[in-house]
């Protein structure tokens, strides 16, 4: 079995004219969904697999485009022929969530009441709410239910909540590095990233494209500390440990340590490109997250009507979202006696190890999708 | 290194238990053999495992399974969640003998366990050769096994005893998976108990 690339892709958008009810009481009049499809729905519509991502991801998950070869997709090294995900078997869509700001409808996007950006007026979204907008995309793609709905983190999630929403719809449920809800401690690091968008001078209210600036101290504190929490303790002692960097001064303020230099590093080149609106809709759909609220915080009751099987997989050292929270989400299926597989991977990687090329993470997710009949 | 790999001949009298429609929970499942022989015949089942290439074994063979170490209890499943819970071959291999005895009765509605019987009479006469036993139920180098404790029958029965758990059913058997129906300390290689809580 040879691994391989999905190749050149191209990324493709369906417009949706009939409005979208969200959570929050708003509606979207008229959206858009950007996404990309790898390999080939098959006769029966029986192989398609639903990949949703997380805080800053996209809909290119894999591949990479013809006139920039080197952006390659978020999960390139699971998914294509050959890889975990399989392309030559299924048929994987990839979709840039509502709110987003890589060609999905979002707050960067023109407000056709207004004529302006949406900012500051575009709805808050839940996790609920993409999965709703999903759906709809399925049924414009012909799928009326996926093999398997998939997802790392915030991505995970919406894999989690398909199965409670949709449960026809979803025959098999990954959810890898995720919780079923955030503790305080995780709204309190979403908080301070917010934070530092909504108090920076030029993100004037979520309505800084009519000024022509961008909030890009704020975005870049935000994505420092989330970037932060996403690695281990151990891995940035290995990594960093107190390095410095060789042409840096010492007794002042500037970047000595080179995990500064890292930081600043990561949080510029996201605060290069990511909107600031997106970052704050996207970090409060992982605020809300939570299924069970709506049967009095019981999980297993909340799960009761999925009818997908699930496989959850957590990181040794990912604290963000502990082991231990995935096996809430296990111990409720087993209490309701569904099925499910759980695998706690020894990684050094912290939360971004669902990123990770991983052996045995990946033998894992091959070895469950390989069981899938399509 | 593993029990797992061995015929496992516990595993249909273990079956003979159980009821299609019931559930299992089986501690050390390995690569899922006794899930997998469980669903043909209708149980639904789920398996706890700690090794990671067993882990992987397993869902290749399309079980549940749940990695996690039995050492640290059963904390994530409920009381009587099970109809059944599975150790098979495994007790011999912890350290915690009486807290899973306790935890397994606790979430299952009774339990099966088995274990190599130390008191088997190639054992014996091993050790009254002077060396540790070698066998197709113990089948480790001294120095190379995963085995902690070693225990007879009739030391599980008195620990079950003290414990106020229950013996429901006995089968025993030679090495090669015969039924043992006399002597069976002594003739008995492997022992095979359905067990429940006392009154």
């Amino acid at each position: 079995m040879t691994e391989g690339s999905v190749g050149c892709v191209t990324p493709q958008r369906q417009a949706f004219d009939a409005p979208l009810a969200l959570a929050s009481g708003a509606s979207l009049p008229r959206w858009e969904l950007a996404y990309e499809t790898y390999g080939t729905l098959n006769a029966a519509r029986s192989n398609a697999i639903l990949v949703c991502h997380a805080l800053s991801g996209y809909h290119h998950v894999a591949g990479h485009y013809a006139d920039d070869p080197k952006n390659v997709g978020w999960w390139d090294n699971m998914i294509g022929p050959g890889k975990p995900i399989d392309t030559n078997r299924f048929f994987v869509v990839g979709v840039n969530n509502l709110g987003g700001c890589h060609g999905s409808t979002g707050p960067s996007s023109i407000n056709p009441a207004t004529g302006q950006p949406w900012g500051a007026d575009f709805p808050i979204v839940t996790v609920d709410d993409w999965v709703n907008a999903q759906a709809r995309l399925a049924d414009a793609l012909g799928i009326e239910t996926w093999a398997v709905v998939m997802g790392g983190s915030l991505g995970g999630m919406q894999a989690l909540q398909w199965t409670i929403d949709l449960p026809e719809r979803v025959r098999h449920a990954l959810v890898i590095a995720a919780a079923p809800k955030l503790t305080a401690e995780n709204i309190a690091f979403n908080d301070v990233a917010r934070q530092a968008i909504l108090t920076d001078p030029e993100f004037h209210g979520g309505n800084f494209y009519r000024h022509n600036v961008r909030p890009v101290r704020g975005l870049r504190l935000a994505r420092m500390l989330g970037h932060i929490t996403y690695l281990s303790d151990d891995q940035m002692a290995e990594k960093f440990g107190r390095k410095r960097r060789p042409s840096a001064g010492s007794y002042g303020f500037g970047v000595e340590f080179e995990i500064e230099s890292y930081l600043h590093y990561q949080g510029d080149k996201f605060a290069g490109y990511f909107d600031a609106n997106t970052y704050l809709l996207m970090t409060k759909a992982l605020d809300y997250f939570d299924p069970a609220d709506a049967f009095d915080g019981d999980l297993a009751a909340a799960l009761a009507r999925a009818k997908a099987k699930f496989f959850i997989a957590s990181f040794t050292t990912d604290w963000r979202f502990s082991p231990a929270r995935s096996r809430e989400i296990v111990n409720a299926l087993v209490r309701n006696k569904q099925s499910v597989s759980y695998a706690e991977i020894t990684s050094p990687h912290g939360h971004d190890a669902f990123l990770m090329d991983d052996h045995y993470y990946h033998a894992m997710v091959a070895a469950y999708v390989r069981n899938i009949k399509t | 290194m593993t029990t797992h790999t061995l015929k496992r001949s516990d595993f249909d009298v273990i079956a003979s238990w159980m009821k299609p429609g019931e559930s299992v929970l089986d501690l050390g499942c390995g690569e899922g053999e006794l899930l997998q022989l469980l669903g043909e015949r209708g149980l639904r089942g789920w398996g706890v495992e700690r090794d990671p290439g067993l882990v992987l074994a397993a869902v290749e063979n399309g079980v549940n399974v749940i990695q996690s170490d039995l050492e640290a209890g059963l904390a994530g499943f409920e009381n009587d969640a099970f109809d059944h819970v599975v150790l098979s071959r495994t007790l011999q291999t912890m350290r915690h003998t009486q807290q899973i005895l306790a935890e397994m009765l606790r979430v299952g509605r009774e339990a099966v366990v088995s274990f190599p019987n130390f008191a088997y009479w190639k054992n014996r006469m091993a050790v009254l050769n002077g060396r540790m036993p070698v066998s197709e139920d113990l089948p480790y180098q001294w120095y190379d096994t995963p085995n902690v404790r070693f225990f007879t029958m009739l030391d599980f029965e008195g620990l079950c005893e003290g414990m106020g758990i229950v013996i429901r059913d006995r089968q025993v058997l030679e090495e090669r998976g015969g039924i043992v129906t006399e002597e069976a300390n002594f003739l008995g290689s492997l022992a095979v108990y359905r067990i429940g809580r006392g009154r």
